[in-house]
Formats: structure tokens, sequence, C-alpha cells
């Protein structure tokens, strides 16, 4: 042993009589076990945790230029934008960041509802999963007021009027949140508080429960079986399970680099995106006195804003549409409770499930395109449809699948027919 | 009385509002000539927009030395894009007070640092090529892409007149400027150039840093992928 591996073993040594790293390490990293078999779809937690820690660290420069006042925080971005060395890619890095956030998190989702990652003995940590959703979603919204052109300030406005619908104390609720009875610079201020501190915190603390709940129970695989069921008799090792650390992380090394072509090729060659990442109305400063003619909220919204146009009033009440989109987003809490099918992966469940999930990302991506687009555009039907919009209608089918695939779950899932699950995982 | 005609005026804008919108739409807009790669026009663009766009609308976020990137040297600036009282390391600001410009105009000309990204170098372009007589309007002139615009036709000198006809909707120019038709619409190329380039002045180097930030992470990607394929050849 030479004299340096000495000295570091010793002073490992200390530090472990101290503080529990070595068995931190062991227990997260070297001798943490995770299924030999995760396919493309396991890339993107890792690529979530790396987009928050980029976000993180990107908006705290942003932080250092930015000025969160009414009168000045336009002018402050385009500063950052021109005047501040690099700060036109710390900027587009945060807001591409914001919106591949998004991408990284439902297809992370995703990979939740193909194998059932979220059945026992996982529930919390799909429960902390949903719970890192919302508080990302207002993160999104608190942080993209900021800017403060006229789609932060109307999208703002017109959400904040949301909480206002609500009977009896909805616009106390809405009043409250804005700190004025309109959007102005004390809505502003507070937005920034929520943005750079309060959420942040709420999603650091969730993100580690999420990867504790994870490293108690262990990791689902693509077969949805548990690996801790077949032990290596000797070492306690389970017999499909390989250490995360090295060859998981060597494994997210390449999707992370794969991922920051994908990041690299929007910054540098689109960080518009053709209007779905920075609007183009954005790029004129807020103005209370002028409402764009059209308002639409950013694409990731756009699902649970298409199922609150699509839900009719109930008299001059826009409540029900407001409580459909809130149950749209939280209803993901329940599928633990929901699925009650004898197998976890799509590899082992049948065509009727298979059918629904279909139904549901197809109905999923049509009403983020219908968010998308003023609910005219499609023209209208004939009288014999009362002349109702025909983006709506469409609108309303898929808010009805969406819908059925959460409240019928407990029946189509029982009914399925299954296929015998293998005792190994099959690569 | 003086707030009860404001509030008249701000409702008055809110109610026309709808129809500039619908107006704007639905217009075919002709293609900028945007090539930012064109040192020569967008210096021609940037005396342009100085010495007729910078009376009335600011640039609060160009600073007069950025044009430093588009080949100019200091002391071409100094002599020719500079109005009395402008420090080089300063801001495109106009004199002009808003609240006159307002009672005048009936809107504040915007500030054009971002109006490109706002509205579109094709809008621009369009928009500058698009006023027509129409005696209806308080200043004589109208705008194919912006029905009952506050602004009067600035480069009808250079342009001349132009009419509509109301069957074909289609601008005819009645009385020639001092611009033929070619020489004006690229004059006027060259200014939406100049003003694509000031909505996001980095554009250029952000496009030829991509490729080495690509061309990094490729290898970067062999290379890991390496080390994976290394790692993992005893797992089956």
């Amino acid at each position: 042993m030479s004299l340096f591996t000495k000295k570091t073993e010793e002073l490992l040594g200390w530090v472990d009589a101290r503080f529990p790293l070595t068995s931190n390490v062991k227990a997260h990293l070297t001798e943490y076990y995770a299924p030999k078999n995760f396919n493309f779809w396991y890339f993107f937690g890792s690529l979530a945790l790396l987009v928050l820690v980029l976000q993180i660290v990107t908006g705290i420069f942003l932080t250092m230029h930015y000025k969160p006042e009414a009168d000045l925080a336009f002018a402050s971005v385009e500063y950052i934008m021109r005047d501040v060395p690099w700060g036109w890619l710390i900027r587009y890095m945060h807001s591409t960041g914001a919106s591949l956030f998004f991408v990284v998190v439902y297809l992370h989702m995703f990979r939740g509802l193909l194998y059932g990652s979220y059945r026992n003995p996982r529930e919390l940590i799909w429960l902390f999963g949903v719970g890192i959703f919302l508080a990302l979603m207002g993160e999104a919204f608190f942080g993209y007021l900021l800017p403060w052109g006229q789609m932060s300030y109307w999208g703002a406005q017109v959400i904040t009027s949301l909480f206002g619908t609500v009977p009896f104390i909805g616009p106390d609720i809405a009043e409250w949140l804005r700190g004025d009875y309109l959007t102005s610079d004390a809505t502003l201020n507070r937005f920034f508080a929520f943005h750079v501190i309060a959420l942040p915190l709420v999603i650091l603390g969730l993100v580690a429960a999420h990867i504790l709940a994870l490293h108690e129970v262990g990791s689902n695989n693509p077969d949805g079986i548990e690996i801790k069921k077949l032990k290596d008799k000797k070492t306690g090792i389970p017999l499909d399970g390989i250490p995360f650390h090295p060859y998981y992380s060597v494994k997210d090394l390449v999707g992370v680099v794969v991922f920051l072509m994908v990041f690299a090729a929007i910054i540098f060659f689109a960080p518009d995106m053709g209007g779905y990442f920075l609007e183009a109305n954005n790029f004129v400063p807020a103005d209370p006195l002028v409402t764009p003619a059209h308002i639409a909220p950013t694409w990731y919204f756009t699902p649970y804003y298409s199922i609150l146009r699509a839900v009719p009033p109930i008299g001059i009440s826009q409540f029900p549409g407001v409580a459909a989109m809130g149950l749209s987003v939280v209803i993901f809490a329940l599928l633990p409770w929901l699925d009650r099918s004898p197998v976890k992966s799509i590899r082992y469940k049948g065509n009727l499930y298979k059918a629904w999930l279909a139904a549901f990302v197809v109905s999923f991506l049509i009403l983020g395109y219908l968010g998308t687009i003023p609910a005219d555009t499609y023209g209208q039907f004939g009288a014999w449809l009362g002349k109702a919009d025909i983006a709506t209608v469409v609108a309303r089918i898929c808010s009805v699948v969406y819908f059925a695939f959460f409240f019928l779950m407990p029946w189509y899932s029982k009914k399925d027919k299954t296929k015998p699950v293998p005792e190994r995982v099959t690569g | 009385m003086k707030t009860i005609n404001h509030i008249k005026k701000v409702l008055l804008t809110l109610a026309l509002l709808p129809l500039l919108a619908v107006a704007s739409e639905g217009v075919n807009l002709d293609k900028a000539p945007i090539d930012m790669s064109d040192h020569g026009s967008l210096q021609r663009g940037a005396r342009t927009f100085v010495n007729y766009c910078l009376n009335c609308h600011s640039a609060n976020y160009m600073r007069y030395n950025r044009l430093l990137d588009i080949g100019l040297t200091e002391k071409q600036i100094k002599e020719n894009l500079l109005l009395a009282g402008d420090k080089i390391g300063g801001t495109m600001k106009v004199a002009i007070n808003k609240k006159d410009a307002a009672k005048w105009l009936g809107v504040a000309p915007p500030d054009l640092s971002v109006e490109v990204r706002a509205r579109g170098a094709d809008w621009v372009y369009t928009y500058m090529r698009g006023f027509y007589r129409d005696s209806t309007r308080p200043t004589g002139w109208n705008n194919t892409v912006f029905d009952k615009v506050g602004m009067p036709h600035v480069l009808y000198e250079l342009q001349g007149e132009q009419v509509l006809d109301h069957d074909t909707h289609e601008l005819k120019l009645a009385k020639p400027g001092r611009l033929s038709i070619e020489e004006y619409d690229t004059l006027v190329g060259d200014l939406t150039n100049f003003m694509a380039y000031m909505a996001e002045p980095v554009k250029q180097q952000r496009n030829q840093l991509g490729w080495f930030v690509l061309l990094f992470l490729g290898v970067l990607l062999v290379l890991t992928y390496k080390l994976k394929k290394a790692y993992w050849k005893d797992i089956h």
C-alpha cells in the first residue's frame, strides 16, 4: 500500500467516524442493486435530476442581474440578453430547460404508466412524484411572469382569475394570490419569491423523498417483477441486480450526452422553438390596458387548459371547467389504487389495457395541440350540432377519454387478459 | 375633464383593438431578405434606422457601440450616427415625450429594440412597404398590414405615394418618390435586416458557437458510449 492510499484511507476513516459517508455511498450508489434490464425509458429520471440542477444553477446567475419590479423587469431581461457576458446563454439555458424539464418529466411519468411503476410497494414513490409534478407546474407558472411580457402578464391574470371562480371564497383567494386587484408589481414581487425560493425548496425536499423511497424498495423494471425475490444465497445480492455505480452511472452518462445534444441544438439554433418555448407576444412589454387577441399558456400546460375550455359553464360559473382541470392533474395520484391488473408491466398486460393507454396518449396529445390554438380555428358544425366549434367538440371527446382512462381502470384492468410473468428478467 | 378624455381614449383603443387584430390576420406577408452576415446591408439598415425611425421610436436596449459588431468603427459611429449629447456606450434613446407622442398620434410609438422578435421580420418588411393614401385617416395614411395605424408614412419621400385598389386589394404607385420600386424594396430590406439583427445581436455568434458545442458533444458521445460498452461487457 502506497503512502498516498494509506493517507486517503485514514482520512476516510476519520470522516466515517463522524459522518456516514462510506455507508451512504454504498447504500445509494455502489451497493444499490438495480435491475440489469433497464431500457430507453429509464434514462429520464436521472435526466430530470440533471435539468433540476441546471435550472437551479442558471437561475442563481439570472437572479444576480434580474430586477423583480414592474418598471424594470422587461428591460433587465434584455440587459441579460445583451450586456451581461454570456447572459444570453444562461437565459436560453433556463428558458429551454423549463420546457425540457416537462419533456423529461412527461416521459418519466409515461414510463411509470408503461411498466406499472406506481404499483405496490411503490405507491409513495409515485405520490412524491405527483407532488414534484404539481410543484413543478407552480414553479413554471410563477417563473413565466418574471420576463414581464404581454403573455407573462395576461397568462398570470387568466390563471389567477381561475381561482376567482371557486364558489364563495374564490375572489378573495385570487386577490390574495395577486396581492392586488389586478396582476401588478405586487404580484411580480411575490411570484419572484415563490419562484426563486419557496417552490425550489419544496421540489428539492420532494425529490429527496422520491429517491429515498425508491432506494428503500428498489427499482421496478420493464418486466415489472421484483428482483429482490430471487437473491444469491451466499451474498444476498439480487440475481438480476447490478450495482448502480458503475453500471448505470456510465450508462446514464451516455443518456446525458444525447440529452445535452438536443438541449444545445435548441439553445443555439432555435431557442424560440417556433414560438412554443418563447412566445413572440412576450417580446412586447406587459401592458395592463391591452389584452392580446389570443392568450394561450406555454405548451406544457395546454392539455389541461384544453380540458378547462372544453367543460361548459353552469349558468355563468366557470367553476366546473376549473374543477375538471384541477382533477385532470391530481388524478394521477390515484393510479396505484385504480389499477387492479394482476401484472405490472405492459409486456404482460392484454390488448384491452393497451388500447386504453393508446387512447389516453392520443387524447393527451390532441388536447395539448388544441390548447395552443383559438377554439374557432377549425370552424363550426352545422345547425344540427348547435353550431358548436369543431375544436371544442373534439376537445370534449378527448376530455371524456382522458377521464375514462382513469375512472374505468378498475374495471378494464381487472377484465384484461394478461400473460404469465416470468421468474427472471428477460433483458 | 382631462382624465375623462384619457379614459375615453383608452376605452376607444380597447374597443378598436379586436379590429386591429382581425385586420392584421390573414394578410399575406412578403418574405424579408434577412442575411445577418451581410455587414453592408446591416450598416445601410442602421443608417436608415437612425435617420428615419430614431426620431420617434427608441431602441432603448441597443447600445451604439454594439454597432462595432457589424463592421463600423468607433469614429464612423460617432460622426454619422450619434446625435448631439449621446454617448457611444449609451443606448438608442429618443427625446420625444411619450405622453406628447400619444396625444399627437393616438398611441406612443413603441420601442423597437425587439420589434422583429414580437412581430416577425416579414411583418416589418411588408408593413414598411404597405402604406397607402387614405383621406379618411387623420394622418392621411393607412397600411395594408396594420389597418388604421397611427404612424404616418415616414419614408414617403423615398417611396412615393401608393393607393389601394379596393376591388383587387392591390397597391399601386400613384406618385413616384426619389427611389425606384426596386431601390425602395432594397432599402426596406436592409432596414428590416438591421432590425432583425438589433432584436438579437448575438444570433450570429450563437449559431456559429452551436456547431462547436455539438461537435464537442459528438466526440463525448463516442467516448461515453465506448466507456459504457467496456463496463457492460460482462453483463448478460
